[in-house]
């Protein structure tokens, strides 16, 4: 049996280490599912599995301030998402399809806060805050303040590359075919270009969602999800924490395996043409 | 006629000139006129100009001087969709994310057409695309992914539609059947074609007119007869086809009007040229001759030809090429010419290389270029 099993081993090395790789990257995600029907009620031990339960999951908002943390970082996240979305994909096309001055300098401004060590760039924004006369108002507003600030970088990023992939031949096939500057962005650019926009907007949204570092030292007294989360680890992390955590990693993957399966039809009608 | 029909007209070039910001000359002062309704051909290397003119045809380039008119209409400051001009670009440029119908319908639809549903039918039908109406571009080969990018052009119906090296990502096999096609197509529309390539039997094979271009200007314009048999610059001798150029000295001048004839002193041997195929006033020149035109025999047999006989040639290579032979034959100064022979069977096998031959032509065929022309020019560089 033994030597059965190392022989598929041995035939299937490649799997056996993809294999591997995923166990390794998804078992946290598996324990977090797991914990989420935890009945910790019992026991002061919260890092064990004791009994199965659905309370977690019926009542989520049961620890005093979750609740209300997630809100406020689904807003921020929503909020930055939007603002550094319109921004980035503005400053994208300008850093793409124009010529001036100073755009190699823009380039390299535009990559320095993704390079920067987030406590740099937290406590110089709260420095900053603080100069300005905004100590007093540390909260919402400053963190979302910071969060749209490091977005951008990585809304750029992503359009630019979406958007120097564009063949520029299609922009000019539109104006040959009789359309105005205004009909060629809407009906060729921007339907050719959404696909990075979208992708880029999921990216801010998590960036913004998850961060801990910049919002900690810019909120004052408002309360993030992951500050929350951080809080309630020194006592003990509530169960209803996984119930967040599980719903968020469904989340992602039901948009990745949405994206897939658009693919794969979209190959698959390539395929049946011939 | 409608009123549109009467705006058409000829597409006129004059002094158009592009000079780009870094100092490079695309096009000089360049005059053309394409009378409407024909098949234009613009021919020469890459880097020639003759994308560059296109592009300044389409407004897709600005010139920086000169103007283009179309008729009476002056168009060379017109925004690109403000112009009856259209396009088929080299990578077709078909829009991914619509489909066929999709994209033909895009022209008709910005202009304002009261049917573009109905147009789209009957230019789908006409390009034998109908059953791939609902597809994406990504779905077609290459072959239909042209004809789609011919349809959303033709369905316009510009007044002069450019091409820009439309058949340059087609295999050979399907490129000859894709110029058929077009030809086909544009007999059928009777629009002006303006069809800029680097293959000269492309050029050849659909043009009524082709100016060959180099350096930014037209060398030559013509029927593609006439620019093969009578080319006037070492350039197009070269560029369109092959040619043999021998050093030469005119030693006099023979008759008038047709019969005109100039002789040429060739290292010793007296060939005679029609006038008409003089392209040199200076007593020195570049005696052209076709490789086919070329005719060989082994020393001392007679040759089917009434010029003057070179002798003491020597074939230093013979390659079978099955409808032809080729011959690299070393003359007795030195340089080599080439002599494409027909295998019509007549001669029975190939003329061993190493052996000694006379060589000949029809005096009809031979042209007369200024020496001052660089003798290389023209060739491919490969």
């Amino acid at each position: 049996m033994i030597t059965r099993v190392g022989n598929w081993i041995g035939k299937h090395l490649m799997l056996t280490l993809g294999i591997l790789v995923l166990l390794y990257m998804y078992i946290p995600n598996f324990i977090v599912a797991l914990m989420s029907f935890n009945d910790s009620s019992e026991s002061r031990n919260l890092y064990q599995f004791q009994s199965f339960t659905w309370d977690n999951w019926l009542n989520p908002c049961d620890p005093q301030g979750m609740c209300e943390s997630l809100r406020v970082s689904i807003s921020i996240g929503l909020l930055a998402t939007l603002a550094a979305t319109i921004i980035g994909t503005l400053a994208a096309f300008a850093l793409v399809r124009h010529r001036f001055e100073g755009r190699s300098t823009m380039n390299l401004v535009l990559f320095l806060p993704m390079a920067t060590p987030e406590i740099v760039m937290g406590s110089s924004l709260l420095a900053l805050f603080v100069a300005a006369g905004f100590g007093g108002q540390l909260g919402f507003w400053t963190v979302l303040i910071a969060h749209i600030m490091f977005c951008i970088s990585f809304v750029v990023v992503t359009v630019r590359s979406r958007l120097a992939g564009l063949d520029s031949n299609l922009e000019k096939a539109a104006s040959d075919l009789y359309a105005n500057e205004w009909q060629t962005f809407w009906r060729i650019t921007f339907p050719l270009v959404f696909p990075g926009i979208l992708s880029a907007a999921l990216l801010a949204f998590s960036l913004s969602f998850d961060d801990f570092i910049i919002t900690n030292l810019n909120s004052g007294t408002t309360v993030t999800f992951p500050m929350f989360v951080w809080g309630a680890a020194q006592r003990g992390v509530p169960m209803q924490v996984n119930v967040i955590g599980t719903l968020m990693f469904l989340l992602a993957l039901g948009i990745v395996i949405g994206g897939e399966v658009l693919n794969r039809r979209r190959a698959k009608g390539k395929a049946s043409a011939f | 006629m409608s009123l549109a029909d009467q705006a058409r007209g000829d597409l006129k070039l004059a002094g158009l000139h592009k000079r780009y910001p870094n100092g490079f000359v695309a096009v000089e002062s360049l005059d053309l006129v394409i009378p409407q309704g024909s098949f234009f051909a613009l021919l020469g290397p890459s880097g020639c100009g003759k994308t560059t003119t296109l592009r300044m045809v389409a407004g897709l380039e600005e010139a920086t001087q000169g103007t283009i008119h179309i008729g009476e209409q002056d168009i060379t400051h017109a925004k690109p969709y403000k112009r009856p001009v259209n396009t088929v670009f080299q990578n077709y440029a078909l829009f991914p994310h619509l489909t066929i119908a999709e994209n033909v319908a895009f022209g008709p639809k910005r202009r304002g057409s009261k049917d573009p549903a109905q147009e789209v039918k009957e230019i789908l039908a006409l390009t034998e695309l109908t059953e791939q109406a609902n597809k994406k571009p990504a779905q077609l080969s290459g072959g239909q992914q042209q004809r789609v990018a011919l349809a959303r052009a033709i369905i316009n119906r510009p007044d002069v539609l450019l091409l820009d090296e439309p058949l340059g990502a087609l295999d050979l096999k399907l490129r000859r059947a894709m110029q058929v096609e077009l030809k086909r197509i544009q007999e059928e529309v009777g629009l002006t074609f303006v069809h800029v390539t680097h293959d000269q039997e492309e050029a050849m094979t659909m043009a009524d007119t082709v100016a060959v271009m180099n350096k930014g200007r037209i060398e030559q314009m013509g029927a593609p007869y006439d620019l093969y048999t009578n080319p006037q610059t070492t350039f197009v001798a070269n560029f369109l086809g092959r040619s043999n150029l021998i050093k030469g000295t005119v030693v006099g001048r023979e008759g008038t009007g047709a019969d005109a004839v100039v002789k040429v002193d060739m290292h010793g041997t007296i060939a005679t040229i029609k006038a008409s195929k003089v392209h040199t006033d200076s007593d020195h020149g570049w005696v052209g001759i076709r490789p086919e035109k070329v005719l060989i025999q082994p020393e001392g047999q007679t040759i089917d030809a009434p010029g003057a006989a070179l002798s003491g040639a020597v074939v230093v290579d013979a390659s079978y090429i099955g409808v032809s032979t080729d011959y690299t034959l070393r003359m007795p100064w030195g340089q080599e010419i080439t002599c494409f022979e027909q295998n019509t069977g007549r001669r029975g096998g190939l003329i061993p290389v190493g052996t000694k031959v006379d060589v000949s032509w029809r005096p009809e065929f031979a042209f007369l270029l200024d020496s001052s022309q660089d003798a290389e020019a023209g060739l491919e560089e490969d």
